[in-house]
């Protein structure tokens, strides 16, 4: 896994004028961790969508670095993992078409059927791996966004409500992939559970006065 | 490569996809069923002529175009898959992608209507001059997909999809319809393939423009 930074500089984001959070900066580097958190309404998944590049800032600046190197928001792609709940995955394809056609869209070679097969196992979904996706529990499709999250080891983990829709069982799945990925790469939680957030080593909160 | 690789995944994702739920294929065939019976239980002995037959033609080509092509965006919106494919694929590879799938679906569209003209108007719909005709069928195809694509991609963030389509390309496909109906009635009057070449230039910078301008605007429509 690359070593990866990222520095969020004075970041502010606008809806029509309406000013949805301004002045967030922070810095972080591989092994280090961040809890957004904030009442509803506060931006928690606007600031995600920001710095995975979904969405441009209305002011300031999202810069990350791979090795030292300036990365370009084209390839942020082969770097960054995004869980939430508003990225979907393709109900008709099963659960391993899903991967398999997503990393070939995303031309991530390292993500062969052993890989795949790996992820499916971690997140508790290899038996299920042919059915389809429109058949799965929302916790199943949670999982699988889990497993499609990981599935090229991102060196930036971003999450945002993880453990909506999870079992308790689920809920012990997404702490490993937290506590590895604390180990290997950088997270980011979005949530408003304290549980949660104290899996970041800092935090932030959105929505002050 | 790494581009080239992206596109064709993505075209293969759109191709199984579209096997799987039908989503297009099923309203272009239904349409294009309903639209050629519509006409022939209307003209019934009548003996139209050449350009009646060549506009009402590219009628059942654009309204088809038109209840089929914008799925490609569309359902993606819906599903709310937009956010994953901007996630892992560069705008312009999804672009292209959605631009040669629906080429192709408009081709095996305009194929379809001509075989179903054929049959149904088989004493009036005679191709006289077929190299007018396979230029004409190949080039509308390639503006119909062109334009069609970005106006889905604009579209699909639109709240009021379903009529905002057909008012947003009339006018920007207006050119090509002249254009395209003008060629099909000299392919049915069966005059020389050098009196086409002036459709043929128009539909060939036709294309290049609405091709390149929508590259250069994508961007745009497909993030925030």
């Amino acid at each position: 896994m690359n070593s990866m930074t990222l520095t969020v500089d004075k970041v502010a984001k606008e809806f029509n004028r309406r000013s949805i959070f301004r002045d967030v900066s922070f810095s972080l580097s591989q092994g280090q961790s961040l809890a957004i958190t904030g009442r509803n309404g506060s931006g928690k998944s606007t600031l995600i969508k920001v710095i995975a590049g979904l969405l441009s800032a209305t002011r300031g600046t999202v810069a990350y670095t791979v090795d030292g190197n300036s990365l370009n928001v084209e390839d942020l792609r082969y770097h960054i993992g995004l869980v939430s709940p508003y990225l979907q995955l393709y109900d008709e394809f099963s659960g391993s078409e899903n991967l398999e056609l997503l990393s070939k869209i995303r031309s991530d070679l390292g993500s062969d059927s052993k890989r795949i097969q790996e992820v499916l196992e971690a997140v508790g979904l290899w038996e299920r791996r042919s059915d389809y996706v429109r058949t799965y529990s929302s916790g199943m499709k949670q999982r699988l966004k889990y497993a499609f999250a990981v599935l090229h080891r991102p060196s930036l983990l971003l999450l945002d409500e993880p453990t909506s829709n999870l079992d308790q069982n689920g809920i012990t799945m997404v702490a490993q992939v937290v506590a590895e990925q604390n180990r290997s790469g950088i997270l980011i939680v979005a949530t408003n559970d304290a549980d949660e957030a104290a899996w970041c080593s800092s935090s932030i909160e959105l929505g002050l006065p | 490569m790494s581009q080239f690789s992206s596109t064709y995944a993505l075209i293969r994702k759109d191709v199984h996809s579209e096997l799987r739920t039908r989503y297009a294929l099923n309203a272009l065939l239904m349409f294009v069923v309903t639209a050629v019976a519509t006409i022939l239980f209307a003209l019934r002995s009548d003996q139209p002529t050449s350009s009646v037959l060549s506009g009402l033609y590219w009628v059942v080509v654009f309204f088809t175009a038109m209840s089929g092509l914008s799925r490609t965006f569309v359902s993606e919106e819906e599903r709310g898959t937009t956010m994953t494919l901007q996630l892992i694929a560069s705008p312009s590879t999804v672009y292209f992608a959605k631009l040669l799938f629906n080429t192709a679906l408009t081709f095996s569209m305009t194929i379809a209507v001509t075989i179903l003209y054929m049959t149904v108007f088989s004493n009036s719909f005679v191709i006289k001059t077929f190299s007018i005709f396979a230029g004409t069928v190949i080039l509308g195809s390639l503006g119909f997909a062109a334009a069609s694509t970005i106006i889905a991609a604009i579209v699909a963030k639109a709240n009021t999809r379903g009529t905002l389509y057909p008012v947003l390309s009339f006018p920007i496909l207006i050119v090509l319809l002249m254009t395209v109906m003008g060629a099909t009635t000299k392919a049915l009057d069966g005059e020389e393939f050098a009196t086409a070449l002036p459709d043929f230039q128009i539909l060939i910078g036709y294309f290049l423009a609405m091709t390149g301008g929508s590259y250069l605007l994508f961007e745009y429509v497909w993030k925030d």
